[in-house]
């Protein structure tokens, strides 16, 4: 029996820091897929994360690279600063659903419009974390946050807003995918559309946006595997997976 | 034949890995962690076959996975 | 390059690119926006970045990330997107970043109007986003004044690794007066290698963050942000003052375009035999208090009567500086309304006439 091959380890540009995350928050898979990304793509030395107002706002804790923290919702905006002063950097931004689809729409249907060329990872687990479970743009109908107690009334609060989707409308050449990281064959698939997110920016192709379905099961009043199952069942259905958009493809006339 | 290690002390106890893994191998610990959690751990390691899912699946990058020998790539990742 | 006629707006543009801004990230509002017209064709020219940014909000925090980056960065607005900007004020000051922020004031408030107004004052100096932060604030009068202080304001930023703004008004930015960029050099820039967002390449990764949950870390932030303001105070105040050497009976106090109001005013009194001297700050944070104290218990001044452009703001930094040891009175035009020599001239005749007249 020869020495021990290690087939599966913590990326380098992940650093060893045990995470605040709560027991089955899929925050720290996405983590470790944009880490193993920068990883295998040799980006580490020259990239620059902003992290939101949200959960990850510690996200600096966790990679192992430079980066900024944003004030809410205005992730875009710092990344066009960096990316315009910095063109050969590698920029990205990871941010949640208050922080992205709620105070910070302008700001990244703006620098997606303007065709900025960094990477938006944008984690959607319909809910507000860090505050402790307020209803967020992506919540579902009839889920039930602090905000809105007798869940989500369509009627008052209006439908979950598909943010791959609108981005996808947008004229200027990009690259948009929904994934989710509930199982680990969604995993999987995930790590690829967010590899496939920074060969755009290595290649400095276009804007590129990974939306991501992931769990909150301390606000969703789940276990981590109920939390899965109810991300596949309720989410899955209304946030459909799979390439909104891609730079490859002319639009549709 | 593969080893999975689970850092009991970063395992936050979320299963997800147990109910993961297609072999069963993965069942939780008895004794809890230094934060009170009751971690994962391998318990029906020969069955293991290095496929990586538990890994794969884990939010805290608590297991690593090595064999000896060949190793099968069962997909890529 | 000769003195050249050139419209305020569009000096602060040259200037800022003689300064060696590297990028600058706008959103047009009257009556500034010709500075963001004229460097969307210069900026490109000297390889400098230009984006017209989707707000002011936007732009601001395009500046912090630039900023944090390392780069020279500025701004333009006008008092409503100032409001806009500020969240980001706060960060870049508490992020300890340099960055240059200018103000063309517009009456307010609210939508207001677009005519010349002062009414910002306070706004800029005791800070209009949140926490304990403040800007050095500078308020040039003539255009020239606004070249030559724009670029002093990067140098500024870089010293203090804090923002500072101009304060100007819809005047100094649509006027045009002949302008000199003889001489004028970039200022050293700052060496950010120590903490700016360039890529870990070789070094231990930088974070430029503003969140600190341990007080005691924050605290110890605030206090050495205060350090920087208390330094400001000390070697960073601008004044100039008129005709006070002869023992005037009256100081008139006023700052920006109302000054060369009251220069005017000055001269026609000064003309009558009618003793009065002007104070002008041109820093108005840190504010000259112990200058225009000295300048005010001056034993023939009678009265010290503040002029602005606004229902009175600087009047309480005038205020606090007399201590109560001379009688203030104010004149205040709003609305956009630019005061005029002839109503200077009287308002003093008032005060000098029959000394009553309160504030």
């Amino acid at each position: 029996m020869g020495e021990p091959i290690t087939i599966f380890k913590r990326p380098a540009s992940l650093r060893d820091a045990f995470t605040h995350y709560c027991p089955g928050c899929t925050h720290g898979v996405i983590h470790r897929l944009i880490a193993e990304t920068l990883d295998e793509l040799g980006l580490r030395e020259r990239t620059i994360g902003i992290a939101p107002v949200g959960c990850s706002v510690l996200a600096y804790n966790y990679f192992y690279c430079d980066f900024q923290e944003a004030a809410h919702g205005r992730a875009p905006a710092l990344a066009t600063g960096i990316k315009r002063v910095l063109p050969d950097r590698i920029v990205f931004t990871y941010q949640g659903d208050g922080d992205l689809a709620s105070i910070g729409t302008a700001e990244i249907v703006h620098a997606a419009n303007r065709g900025e060329k960094f990477t938006t990872i944008f984690v959607n687990n319909a809910i507000y974390g860090m505050t402790g479970g307020q209803m967020a743009p992506t919540t579902m109908p009839n889920q039930v946050t602090t905000t809105c107690p007798r869940g989500r009334d369509v009627n008052l609060a209006g439908w979950p807003l598909p943010v791959a989707d609108l981005l996808a409308q947008l004229r200027t050449p990009s690259y948009v995918e929904r994934v989710a990281v509930h199982t680990p064959r969604h995993i999987i698939q995930a790590k690829r559309a967010i590899r496939q997110a920074f060969q755009y920016q290595a290649e400095r192709r276009c804007y590129s946006f990974v939306e991501v379905l992931s769990t909150c099961p301390t606000n969703w009043g789940k276990t981590p595997a109920e939390a899965c199952q109810w991300l596949d069942e309720v989410m899955v259905p209304y946030f459909k997976l799979g390439l909104k958009k891609s730079p490859d493809r002319p639009p549709v006339e | 034949m593969p080893r999975v290690q689970v850092d009991r002390d970063r395992c936050k106890g979320c299963e997800l890995c147990v109910k993961a893994c297609p072999q069963k191998v993965l069942g939780v610990s008895s004794r809890i962690n230094f934060k009170g959690y009751f971690p994962a751990e391998p318990q029906r390691p020969e069955l293991c076959l290095g496929c990586r899912i538990c890994a794969i699946t884990c939010p805290d990058v608590a297991i690593e996975i090595a064999v000896h020998g060949c190793r099968y790539n069962y997909f890529d990742y | 390059m000769a003195k050249k006629l050139m419209k305020g707006n569009e000096a602060i543009g040259e200037a800022a690119i003689v300064a060696g801004a590297q990028a600058y990230f706008c959103y047009p509002i009257t009556p500034q926006t010709e500075v963001a017209e004229y460097l969307a064709k210069r900026m490109p020219e000297v390889g400098g970045v230009f984006v017209q940014a989707e707000s002011e909000l936007a732009a601001s925090q395009m500046i912090f990330g630039a900023a944090a980056a390392g780069a020279r960065v500025f701004t333009t607005s006008s008092s409503p997107g100032i409001s806009l900007m500020s969240e980001a004020m706060s960060y870049i000051a508490a992020a300890e970043l340099p960055a240059v922020f200018i103000n063309i004031i517009r009456c307010g408030p609210g939508l207001g109007g677009i005519l010349p107004s002062q009414g910002d004052y306070l706004q800029a100096t005791k800070g209009g986003g949140h926490g304990d932060y403040r800007f050095l604030v500078l308020a040039p009068s003539t255009i020239q004044e606004t070249v030559d202080l724009t670029i002093e304001a990067f140098r500024l930023a870089d010293k203090y690794r804090n923002p500072v703004m101009l304060i100007g008004d819809g005047l100094i930015g649509q006027m045009m007066e002949p302008v000199d960029f003889e001489g004028r050099t970039a200022p050293p820039r700052l060496d950010t290698s120590g903490w700016a967002t360039t890529g870990c390449a070789g070094r231990e990764p930088h974070i430029v963050k503003t969140l600190f949950l341990d007080p005691n870390v924050l605290e110890q932030r605030n206090r050495k942000m205060r350090d920087k303001y208390e330094q400001m105070k000390r070697e960073e105040v601008r004044f100039e003052t008129y005709l006070c050497d002869d023992a005037p009976e009256l100081l008139v106090a006023a700052y920006g375009t109302t000054a060369r109001v009251v220069r005017t005013a000055v001269d026609r009194l000064r003309e009558e035999g009618v003793k009065v001297g002007m104070f002008r700050p041109i820093s108005v944070f840190p504010f000259p208090d112990e200058p225009l104290r000295q300048q005010a218990l001056v034993p023939s001044v009678k009265a010290v009567l503040v002029v602005e452009m606004s229902m009175g703001q600087m009047l309480e930094d005038v205020e606090r500086a007399l201590q109560g040891r001379r009688p203030l009175h104010f004149f205040g035009r709003g609305g956009g309304n630019v005061p005029a020599p002839e109503e200077l001239v009287r308002e003093c005749r008032r005060l000098l006439g029959n000394g009553q007249g309160g504030r």
